[in-house]
């Protein structure tokens, strides 16, 4: 305690801190300026990208729970997902569906073939989207809610019906705003369809996304609109999210060994596959976003050095005055480091306060649904601290290093 | 007090050389109050740093209080100038945009005191220097050249120092308001037998002193002695 009282209290070094910054307000006001757009930009790129993340999440989880989608082809390693030879390959086909069927752990099994199409309203309206061939199980495994009517019936499926199920942008673009569909019939490749059932929009962004899209039984796809005997996707219900793994696995050695092939000649993807490699992106797109805008931290934090630099030029007499009446070389390089961290933590406090409203701003807007996370507002006081220090060194040490009598004959 | 042994002093800058003082000794005792007197350029200011511990003779030695001031370090030294001396500048005395208490609080300040009892120290420094209570409050910008000088002179005197240095503390003054302020030095060595170097190139400033020391090319050239 002894040893402390012999040292500037902490109460005086704020004094003279606050009494030398007030004493430049617009100078100060500049400097803290640049930290100000500096943390303020930081705070709301990574709550943006924090915000996409999310948002990109819930929709993935919207999909469907527990669900495994079985694509023909190999996706390639580094590709991603997208790279799918989906509709290229057809090494999936019905009896493939039905084994899976047996697994242990399976809960349902949704076989679907896709495929764009013509589509006639009688309103004259035309359209080109996506039709699924599909069996009823598929609304359950993909979580679709019907807005009005039935969907695809085991009856419709065992007889070739020619029943069609809308998603809610078709039903738009085809009827329009709020019409009544359901017992409508459309035209899809010159074949007629009546329309038993309406879905609910589901919104989000669209992996394969349902709003735009036109159900129909699967094997009337496959037999009357396609042609064709394979599938192009077979979504897989499982029963526990727990055992996601090995019913992974069981499906790989079962379908393998069924198609005899020595390497799998299809690929299985999980939600948590797409989240990852989704996350991966956007993380890598945050990371992209915020080192922007700590570039601009930077030149904040140079525009600290440059103004203590300066002051510490103006003050030469001060700092030897100082040391005359008994200040060390540690009061001055502590007065004048004080000096900089002030200012950076001042700046940090309003930046989080911007980037806060900035965030805020974008989420009204609507654009994303961004969230300022704690983390981000202490990594953001952490590095305005830091940037005061680094760049408050240099200056601190100069003023402390200055030998009394030139600074006092200084003119 | 100060025992000083053959101290020169010589300047570098760049290539250049030049010696301020050429071979300096004297004594001072405790209570005794000195002027050193000579031109400009004669090296006082540069004496006086060395006795005031803000500067080291380049040889020589130099004893204050019977301590070795060559064998110190740099915040030795700063320690030495917080407890034991106290300077008055012949300008720039006064921290600006700060009050007058202030300005006498900081060798306090750098001493680690708390609050009260600055305060209190520094208003009977003040009042010893003469200084009117009216004007504590005040900014050291909204001052007179002689209240400013009576500021520095409490600022010298708040950390009871056995020595107060004083550098042409009268230059920027008229010679009225010079008198009033080398009798408050006067008074405090009177009074309360403080040890005082006065530096001047005036003789009618020296003539206050009760001893004086002639100095010219960095060389004594007389020195009354002790009276
Ligand atoms: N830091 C310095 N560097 C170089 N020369 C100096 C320095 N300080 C003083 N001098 C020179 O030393 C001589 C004595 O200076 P000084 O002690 O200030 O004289 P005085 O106070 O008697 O006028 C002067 O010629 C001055 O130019
Ligand atoms: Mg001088």
């Amino acid at each position: 305690m002894i040893f402390l009282e012999r040292k500037m209290n902490l109460k005086d070094i704020f004094y003279e801190t606050y009494t030398a910054l007030a004493a430049n307000k617009v100078r100060s006001g500049l400097t803290i300026l640049g930290i100000v757009i500096g943390i303020g930009s930081v705070i709301a790129m990574v709550s943006i990208g924090e915000g996409a993340k999310v948002q990109i999440q819930t929709s993935i989880e919207s999909l469907g729970s527990n669900l495994l989608t079985i694509l023909p082809g190999v996706v390639q390693p580094g590709r991603g997902i997208v790279s799918s030879g989906r509709g290229a390959a057809q090494t999936l086909d019905n009896d493939d569906s039905e084994i899976i069927q047996t697994i242990d752990g399976v809960a349902a099994v949704a076989p679907e073939v896709s495929r764009r199409f013509q589509v006639i309203a009688p309103t004259g309206n035309n359209t080109n989207t996506t039709v699924t061939g599909a069996d009823p199980v598929f609304m359950n495994v993909r979580n679709l809610v019907l807005a009005e009517g039935s969907f695809i019936t085991d009856s419709g499926v065992r007889g070739l019906g020619r029943e069609a199920v809308l998603g809610a942008t078709v039903a738009q673009d085809l009827f329009g705003e709020g019409a009544q569909v359901v017992g409508e019939t459309i035209r899809i490749n010159r074949i007629n369809f009546r329309v038993i059932g309406l879905l609910e929009p589901k919104g989000g962004f669209g992996f394969s996304g349902p709003d735009d899209m036109i159900i129909v039984p699967v094997t009337t796809m496959q037999k009357i609109l396609a042609g064709v005997d394979y599938l192009s996707t077979i979504s897989v219900s499982v029963t526990d999210k727990n055992r996601m793994n090995e019913v992974r696995d069981s499906i790989n050695a079962i379908l393998t060994e069924k198609h005899r092939v020595d390497e799998p000649d299809f690929s299985i993807i999980s939600q948590e596959d797409i989240l990852g490699t989704l996350s991966q992106v956007i993380n890598t797109f945050t990371m992209f976003l915020a080192s922007i805008a700590g570039i601009s931290l930077v030149v904040g934090g140079i525009g600290i050095m440059n103004m203590m630099l300066t002051t510490v030029t103006e003050r030469t007499r001060e700092i030897g005055l100082r040391k005359a009446i008994g200040a060390t070389k540690k009061d001055i390089n502590r007065q004048f480091l004080a000096e900089a961290v002030l200012l950076t933590f001042v700046g940090g406090f309003l930046g989080i306060a911007l980037g806060w409203a900035i965030s805020f701003g974008v989420t009204a807007l609507g654009l994303v649904q961004t969230s300022v996370s704690l983390y981000s507002v202490f990594l953001a006081f952490g590095v305005s601290a830091a940037i005061g220090i680094i760049f408050g060194y240099y200056p601190a040490r100069k003023a402390s290093s200055m030998n009394p009598i030139d600074a006092l004959r200084y003119e | 007090m100060i025992e000083i042994k053959n101290i020169t002093k010589t300047y570098k800058t760049g290539p250049m050389e030049f010696q301020a003082l050429a071979g300096v000794s004297f004594k001072i005792a405790s209570g005794e109050f000195v002027a050193i007197m000579g031109p400009s350029g004669s090296g006082k200011s540069t004496l006086m740093h060395i006795i005031g511990a803000l500067d080291k003779p380049t040889t020589g030695q130099y004893f204050l209080g019977g301590q070795n001031m060559s064998a110190l370090s740099e915040n030795e030294l700063a320690d030495i100038r917080k407890n034991k001396i106290g300077f008055v500048f012949q300008q720039f005395n006064l921290l600006p945009r700060t009050s007058v208490l202030r300005n006498v609080m900081l060798p306090l300040v750098y001493a680690g005191l708390n609050s009260a009892d600055r305060k209190v120290q520094s208003e009977i420094a003040l009042k010893a220097a003469g200084l009117d209570e009216s004007h504590f409050k005040h900014m050291s910008n909204q001052l007179s050249g002689g209240q400013i000088q009576r500021v520095a002179i409490a600022r010298a005197l708040v950390n009871n120092p056995a020595l107060i240095l004083a550098d042409e503390p009268t230059g920027n003054l008229d010679s009225k308001t010079g008198e009033i302020v080398l009798n408050t030095f006067k008074k405090l060595n009177q009074e309360q037998g403080r040890t005082i170097i006065l530096i001047t190139h005036e003789r009618d400033v020296a003539q206050h002193a009760r001893r004086v020391i002639h100095i010219k090319d960095g060389l004594i050239e007389s020195d009354t002695g002790q009276l």
